[in-house]
């Protein structure tokens, strides 16, 4: 079985966020960066353990520069077989999108999965792109992936519940909580993924129809209002009167 | 054209629906066009989208769109996008609309904001639109300039506004692949708000001690209309059903009242629920980092005060 599973770099959760003097890109200065949590933690495991279970390969894929390649490995380390890094600056979700399609449109991937969404621009984008192009079907948010044979049944997490379905290979996935848990790699993992293969590969061209034109920081809040824990009525009111939410 | 897919899972609409054609509405004011609302599937009532400012309402009564299938839920609104000459298509950022708006714009080679917050702003024939990017931390700000763009509509970023009447909905008759997506069941609480459409959310976490104390945060729910919410350790450890936890790896949602029961705000709780219009804390630890981000906090045992909070909004209502 082919699996391919696309990774992001993202800055840490924890990164302090600031731009450029403009306003107009984030600003990488002191900044952390890590392996998207959702295509780490959720999408990079469950893709191991199928195939641990029943064989194959596990192809990493990152759309980013040579500065992500620590990354990369970390996901070889992780149990991937093997990485493509395509060289560019990943600009938007549709620039990205095009070039994960371009890759995999003639590698006949059984399965590509993707995080639920990436921690930077929480957009939710790209699997659907992906599958578009290669004109697949797209299971989003799923929090569950069993095979049995070239059959798939999934959880999809849908508002206030789940949702039970069946598909057969091939097809895009996004992967949400439930479908794996994290795992550290051990010191095997990290030594072989050194010598893995990681293959660089240039971008196509691609113009998209979309920017961030400005990034702008929400205004700081007030500061907490302290109410005595005996004068709930007091914070009633408030909730009524100042605040207006009731 | 603005054209707004109104979402109807199962038959019926969701709050998310009646948000994207009241927005609809108002990008159509902007661009001096129409707005035509679009339904999927055997539907109840679609008429009542005219209320909300829907011109025309289309209906696609094909029962294989009775379940979701990004696929074909994409082939219709693009078929009827080309057909009706659309500018922008408009719909819910739910799981729905997320796994539909990105194959949207590449079929429709347009242009794509995800999680729209706000209304666009016109530059030339290019439209400016915000998001919230880094899990909250920052806004940007998109230009959109596809000779089609697709919105996604972040849940409770507009409220519906019921201004117009009904309008009798037209049959639309389109060609349809069929689903390679065989849905076998669905689990829902029917009953409750579910929590992205939710204005109230009462969440608690591990400061309550045990699964068995949740009545208190039940009936504060109960009294405000509110849907419950929880942290991610509490459903980790299956206090909670995993539907309820909010946060970076749970949901992420904006309620315009958020109330936090014991937990303290680490910083991949804040990222899912930091969006949220009022923030009320309460917690023992007068240091917890959540009283940070909080606009009201209660410094104290929360066994007394949440029941104590919960009679003065019984009173509250009972007075108003």
């Amino acid at each position: 079985m082919k699996l391919l599973v696309c990774i992001s770099q993202t800055p840490d959760t924890t990164a302090k966020i600031s731009f450029n003097a403009d306003n107009t890109e984030f600003n990488n200065a002191g900044v952390q960066f890590i392996m998207n949590p959702y295509d780490e933690w959720y999408a990079l495991v469950r893709a191991c353990e199928l195939k641990e279970a029943l064989g194959g390969t596990v192809t990493v894929i990152n759309v980013g520069p040579a500065a992500n390649e620590t990354t990369i490995r970390k996901a070889l380390a992780i149990g991937a077989d093997d990485a493509v890094r395509i060289d560019a600056d990943p600009k938007s979700a549709g620039f990205v999108a095009k070039q994960i399609a371009e890759y995999a449109k003639n590698a006949q991937f059984d399965l590509i999965f993707f995080g639920k969404e990436t921690i930077d621009y929480n957009g939710s984008e790209v699997g659907a792109m992906v599958a578009e192009y290669l004109d697949l079907p797209f299971v989003s948010y799923a929090s569950k992936l069993d095979l049995n044979g070239t059959v798939a049944t999934l959880e999809r997490d849908i508002e206030g519940g789940v949702e039970v379905l069946e598909v057969d290979l091939p097809f895009v996935l996004s992967a949400a909580k439930g479908m794996a848990e994290q795992r550290i790699p051990n010191m095997r993992g990290i030594m072989t993924a050194r010598t893995k293969p990681l293959t660089e590969i240039p971008a196509v061209a691609f113009d998209g129809f979309e920017k961030v034109s400005q990034f702008t920081l929400p205004p700081a809040k007030a500061g907490v209002k302290l109410i005595d824990p005996n004068e709930m009525v007091e914070l009633v009111r408030l909730l009524h009167e100042e605040a207006k939410v009731i | 054209m603005v054209l707004v897919f109104a979402e109807s899972p199962r038959g019926h609409f969701k709050k998310s629906a009646f948000e994207a054609v009241t927005y609809g509405k108002k990008v159509a004011e902007l661009l001096g066009t129409d707005c035509v609302a679009l339904t999927l599937g055997p539907v109840d009532d679609a008429s009542v989208l005219g209320t909300y400012g829907a011109k025309r309402v289309l209906n696609l009564p094909d029962a294989s769109l009775t379940h979701f299938d990004s696929q074909l839920y994409t082939q219709a609104i693009a078929d009827a996008c080309k057909q009706l000459g659309a500018q922008v298509v408009i719909l819910g950022h739910t799981t729905t609309g997320k796994s539909v708006a990105g194959r949207l714009a590449v079929r429709l080679q347009g242009g794509l904001i995800s999680g729209a917050t706000g209304l666009p702003v016109l530059a030339g024939k290019n439209l400016l639109v915000e998001k919230t990017v880094f899990s909250g931390k920052a806004v940007a700000q998109y230009e959109l300039s596809g000779a089609v763009n697709v919105i996604s509509l972040m849940g409770n970023a507009v409220k519906p506004e019921q201004t117009g009447s009904a309008v009798a909905s037209e049959t639309l008759t389109l060609a349809l692949n069929s689903s390679k997506i065989r849905v076998k069941e669905v689990k829902t609480q029917e009953g409750t708000v579910p929590l992205p459409e939710a204005e109230i959310v009462v969440s608690a976490g591990r400061g309550m001690k045990d699964p068995g104390n949740w009545g208190i945060v039940e009936d504060l729910a109960t009294t405000l209309g509110a849907t419950t919410a929880c942290s991610r350790p509490v459903a980790d450890s299956h206090w909670r059903p995993h539907h309820e936890h909010v946060g970076q790896t749970g949901i992420a949602i904006r309620p315009n009242l958020y109330i936090a029961i014991g937990i303290s705000g680490a910083i991949q709780h804040l990222a899912g629920v930091n969006n949220s219009k009022v923030i009320v804390v309460i917690n023992k630890d007068p240091e917890a980092p959540f009283f940070k981000a909080a606009d009201y906090g209660v410094v104290g045992d929360l066994f007394e005060i949440v029941p104590r909070l919960n009679e003065a909004f019984k009173q509250f209502k009972a007075a108003n």
